[in-house]
């Protein structure tokens, strides 16, 4: 079981921290890239659960309904590189069909669920799907990869907790000469105290604002 | 193609994003409004460098 203990965000503007159960995170991640969300909903965290499904999995299947119902499928041959599928295939069990499709087209036999997720037989098949569906076949095919690839970054968020980022991993330029640095400090001098209660009180009103 | 069809992928993303970075709701919707302007504001500033090259060319 893991706990990750950060800064909290900037709403609450207070020098707080924010305790979050992350429970077992390789175990959440794994869930999470199954079913999006799904990791969030393991570890408690049941919004931003909900959130990440609702987001991920309809921005995943209305790009499916938008291609049609062709655009996610896997193939390498000389015909056809999909490239698109290892994207999609961050959106977990819904894509998974079709590496079932793809394994029996690859061994010769017919496929399966009425040719759900199969890919094309042959390059004239695939040039038919393109001259039917037009530009929605693109339209679908990057809604789906998108929609893995957030889901990326929800897998990252429910093994390792909100990738917040601090002040101190900010570079910022000094706007102050020395006089007025030192006098912000109580004239303790130059030294870092990046540890201390004035670096706290920073983290809390800038934490969250990094958009 | 319609621009409208960007708009649930901006929603989408804009939201996903700014949850993966804050842990409660109100700073997760301020992040997305945010964000959300932020690529709105991109995309306009795209699309008027290709219109004013349009012009130009």
């Amino acid at each position: 079981m893991s706990t990750k203990t950060m800064p909290a965000e900037a709403a609450s503007r207070e020098a707080e921290t924010l305790d979050i159960e992350l429970r077992d995170p390789l175990l959440a991640a794994f869930l999470a890239w199954l079913v999006p969300g799904g990791g969030h909903l393991y570890q408690g965290r049941t919004g931003k659960g909900i959130l990440f499904m609702v987001c991920i999995l309809g921005t995943f299947f209305y790009g499916f309904y938008l291609g049609g119902g062709r655009v996610v499928y896997a193939a390498w041959n000389v015909e056809d590189h999909r490239w698109a599928y290892p994207c999609q295939l961050g959106a977990g069990l819904p894509a998974l069909p079709a590496l079932v499709q793809a394994q029996r087209a690859r061994t010769g036999r017919g496929p399966l669920w009425g040719g759900f997720m199969a890919p094309p037989r042959d390059g004239q098949e695939l040039r038919n799907w393109h001259f039917h569906l037009h530009s929605y076949f693109e339209l679908g095919t990057a809604y789906t990869m998108i929609a893995g690839l957030l889901n990326v970054l929800v897998i990252y968020d429910a093994y390792a907790g909100p990738m917040i980022i601090l002040p101190q991993q900010r570079k910022r330029k000094p706007r102050e000469g020395p006089k007025q640095d030192r006098r912000k400090r109580g004239g303790e001098g130059v030294q870092d105290n990046s540890q201390g209660k004035e670096s706290q009180d920073v983290n809390s009103q800038d934490v969250g604002a990094d958009a | 193609m319609n621009l409208w069809y960007a708009l649930p992928l901006l929603v989408a993303v804009s939201l996903v994003y700014s949850a993966t970075r804050n842990e409660h709701w109100k700073p997760i919707l301020s992040h997305a409004v945010r964000f959300g302007v932020w690529v709105v504001g991109l995309m306009l500033a795209v699309m008027v460098v290709l219109t004013a090259m349009n012009w130009l060319g």
